[in-house]
């Protein structure tokens, strides 16, 4: 039953992509306001709410450790990642209202978005380094060791889409140019690589270990 | 066009629960220009008499407080509830009408951000220019001017005559102009360092723009001991690497790609009589053959049992490539030629000795750390303030859940030279989720014989507390206001808190800015708060940190003796004798005087053979020999 869960949860937050991928943002904000600082972008919009959906799955991965018997080490670490992430939701969601955009809320939503979205499985497109609702059961299944060792490989890479993500919105002309989108999106890069340095240092140890 | 006074806080000054001792001190702030500080014109007798009691240090908080006066304060912009302990409000005023940002409701795009002082000018940084104060009257500080410019978030320092503010978000314009740069590649974009010639105060002149690969988040100057017409500025920016189109040689890459423009810190050259031959001479390769930062276990209040600190990342093993490409800050130290580099997942020590090639000694990790932000030295140089701003700042991460040893301070000591951890300290009282909370930049608070350091904690307020003791951080006083917004979180409170020539200076994001003085408590004398004032800078740059000396002066002397009564530092006897000495010979003037210290001196080098505090008993009889060499 947990896996099904997860499965439909999955497939929420990709519902959730699609939404961002399908949806048309006016570009602009009030043009009476231009010596107020650069205007946001569709870009920025799409940003936000793309990145929404990608930080709730690692907000899930991150909830599975304390009961998959992840180590001290990695729960430690997902707890932190529980925090981190859902207080940016909360900032991305808050940003988004402030203007007027659509706010994807797929942790609220779970329940009913997970259920519409399993219609449309495999339409569902991912944000970079997403899992696959596939690798979210398989992770789901794991426990101990092999728990630790998934998680964080698929945690590295979920960081390093975040990255991805990061370097798209500052190659699209105009973007990120905002105080709260640079700041927020450059803090994005410092702080996951800082992460992902910190991942690989639990993983390494873990290589090649056998449960 | 200015200074509109905070006329709606209600202060509920109170003795914060933790306290021992429940001495009734806690002077009660009324509205704007009260002064408690007696500025060291008590009488010699007065002073002899004032009674410091015994106290014990306060017991180390394991979680946020939910009891602590700070919390559940009212909120509004102007009219948020406060408390405040131990300090005064001297003075509020609001932001410059031009960077007002309608009444702070455009985001950061206006928000105030770091400090620099010279003379009576406080410098203060704006996500969109600069504002330049006058307290040459704390109580009624003066906005002398105001440049537009779009800056990111346009971290200031001040040398001279020159003023130089970092320059980060790819819409920031070489016209300054604040519409943003549309081109991925444009010549109008400018990112880097921007030199300011301010002679003329009220007509500020740009002089040079310094481009960088990829812009100034912050910067760092660092003096030349040896060429006094040069000053060198360290640029640390974290925006994504520009074009070489835009500016030539500029290359993303790895690590091991040796034009690469990540994994290093610029070293701008500026000849002062010249600033815009302003150029960067140098690229300081500090990251190399970092390995994996040291876990550090669970969090003192995860796990009461936690293991000590290990010692240097990676412990020999081969630890993944990668790491940080780059620091959020450095803060140099320039008399012990030492800077603490604050960098990503790390914190690093370097030798600056030669300035234009920084070498790293040291790098330490620690799991509890989200992100390495800035690095604060005590006087001795023996002891480094790490900050962790988990959250970026725009957070809240000072919730009655949010554990109290994350997006807090590290202190670690300086131990032959390598540095070792000891405890954490975190603004202790539980904030809303609609207060961006977590630590960021201050500077010490130049009491003889402690470590004291103010810091601003952005909407969880300021906060004043003692390091001396690198196991027992503990509070003295602090200011905070309830959030701006209970609906929603609103980006403000207190970039920075730095003490400046006798008062506290405060960058309010949102509000403005604030002055403070510290008022005496249990744990902070009216002798220890005179020698502080007694330290007088023609500028300050808080990341370049000066060595604090205090002149030949009684406060100075009286502070340690205070110190020694605190903590019962040497028999009560001897401090009783010793007030009276120092009474008898402040009396006195001429070679009458200069003997009794004399005689003094002498007596205190016999008390140190038995002082419980020995070492601290030299420092008063150091102290009282400065005054006798000082005495005509």
């Amino acid at each position: 039953m947990i896996s099904t869960s997860y499965r439909m949860f999955a497939v929420g937050i990709g519902f959730a992509a699609v939404c961002v991928a399908t949806q048309r943002v006016s570009a602009q904000s009030d043009p009476s306001k231009a010596q107020s600082g650069p205007a946001y972008t569709a870009a920025d919009v799409q940003f936000m709410q793309g990145m929404i959906g990608h930080h709730a799955q690692a907000v899930v991965m991150a909830a599975m450790a304390p009961t998959h018997g992840a180590s001290a080490k990695v729960a430690l670490f997902c707890r932190k990642v529980d925090i981190s992430q859902r207080d940016e939701i909360v900032l991305m969601q808050t940003w988004l209202r402030d203007r007027g955009q659509a706010v994807p809320d797929p942790l609220a939503t779970k329940g009913h978005d997970a259920m519409a979205g399993m219609d449309m499985g495999e339409h569902a497109t991912l944000m970079p380094g997403m899992l696959t609702p596939e690798q979210l059961i398989q992770l789901d299944q794991a426990r101990d060791t092999t728990f630790d060792r998934l998680f964080l490989t698929f945690m590295i890479r979920h960081h390093q889409g975040a990255l991805t993500m990061v370097a798209a919105l500052f190659d699209s002309p105009g973007a990120g140019q905002t105080p709260e989108i640079f700041g927020y999106a450059t803090g994005v890069d410092a702080d996951q690589r800082a992460e992902i340095e910190r991942m690989e240092g639990m993983l390494l140890p873990l290589q090649g270990r056998t449960p | 066009m200015r200074s509109a006074q905070f006329t709606g806080h209600r202060f509920t000054g109170r003795v914060a629960g933790t306290l021992v001792l429940g001495v009734a001190v806690l002077s009660l702030a009324a509205c704007a220009s009260a002064s408690s500080s007696s500025g060291g014109t008590l009488s010699p007798t007065a002073a002899a008499l004032a009674s410091v009691p015994v106290v014990t240090m306060p017991p180390m908080p394991r979680a946020m407080s939910m009891t602590d006066p700070r919390v559940g304060l009212r909120a509004g912009m102007t009219t948020a509830g406060v408390a405040v302990s131990n300090m005064v409000l001297v003075s509020h005023s609001s932001k410059s009408a031009q960077l007002d940002g309608d009444g702070g409701t455009r985001g950061l795009t206006f928000a105030n951000s770091d400090l620099a002082f010279r003379g009576n000018y406080v410098f203060q940084g704006n996500f969109s220019g600069f504002q330049i104060w006058d307290i040459a009257n704390p109580a009624s500080p003066v906005l002398r001017e105001t440049l537009v410019c779009g800056t990111g978030q346009g971290d200031p320092s001040i040398y001279g005559n020159l003023l130089f503010i970092s320059s980060e978000s790819t819409g920031d314009r070489v016209d300054c102009g604040t519409q943003g740069v549309p081109d991925r590649v444009s010549k109008d974009r400018m990112v880097g360092v921007r030199i300011f010639d301010i002679s003329d105060i009220a007509h500020p002149r740009k002089v040079a723009d310094v481009q960088t690969c990829r812009g100034s988040h912050t910067h760092t100057l660092v003096p030349d001991v040896n060429d006094k017409s040069i000053v060198y500025v360290y640029v640390s920016g974290s925006a994504g690497v520009r074009s070489s189109d835009e500016l030539p040689g500029c290359m993303d890459g790895p690590i091991d790609s040796a034009n690469t423009s990540r994994f290093r810190i610029e070293v701008i050259r500026v000849p002062l009589a010249h600033p815009e031959q302003a150029k960067i001479v140098g690229y300081a390769h500090i990251f190399q053959d970092l390995a994996a930062p040291t876990a550090h276990g669970a969090a003192p209040s995860d796990a009461p049992r936690t293991p000590p600190p290990g010692g240097p990342p990676g412990g020999g093993r081969g630890g993944p490539r990668g790491g940080p490409n780059q620091c959020h800050d450095i803060t140099v130290y320039p008399a012990v030629g030492l800077a603490g580099g604050a960098c990503g997942g790390y914190g690093l020590l370097l030798d600056i000795h030669d300035p234009v090639n920084p070498k790293r000694l040291q790098a330490v990790g620690d799991s509890n750390f989200a992100f390495w932000h800035s690095a604060t030295f005590n006087n001795d140089g023996t002891k480094v303030l790490f900050t962790d701003e988990w959250g970026g700042g725009t957070a809240p991460k000072c919730r009655a859940d949010d554990p109290i040893d994350w997006g807090a301070d590290a202190i670690f000591t300086l131990k032959d030279g390598r540095l070792v951890q000891g405890a954490y300290f975190k603004m202790p009282a539980a904030q809303t989720n609609m207060e961006n909370c977590v630590a960021h930049n201050g500077s010490l608070v130049p009491v003889p014989g402690r470590d004291i350091m103010v810091q601003g904690w952005y909407q969880g307020g300021l906060d004043v507390f003692d390091f001396t003791d690198a196991s027992h951080p503990y509070e003295i006083a602090y200011f905070d206001r309830g959030p701006v917004d209970s609906t929603k979180l609103v980006t403000a409170g207190f970039w920075a808190g730095y003490w400046y020539n006798g008062h506290i200076i405060g960058s309010e994001i949102a509000r403005g800015l604030d002055i403070f003085e510290l008022t005496p408590s249990p744990y902070l004398s009216q002798n220890e708060i005179d020698a502080a004032k007694l330290v007088m800078w023609d500028q300050f740059n808080p990341q370049n940190q000066p060595k604090i000396v205090w002149p030949a002066a009684f406060p100075v002397v009286r502070s340690y003796l205070d110190q020694l009564v605190r903590g019962q530092g040497l028999a009560t006897a001897r401090t009783q004798a010793i007030a009276s000495d120092l009474a008898r010979a402040e009396s006195m003037t001429g070679g009458k005087r200069k003997s009794a210290l004399h005689e003094l001196a002498e007596q205190l080098d016999n008390d140190a053979k038995s002082a419980a505090d020995a070492s601290r008993v030299r420092a008063m009889a150091s102290a009282v020999r400065d005054l006798e060499k000082a005495t005509r």
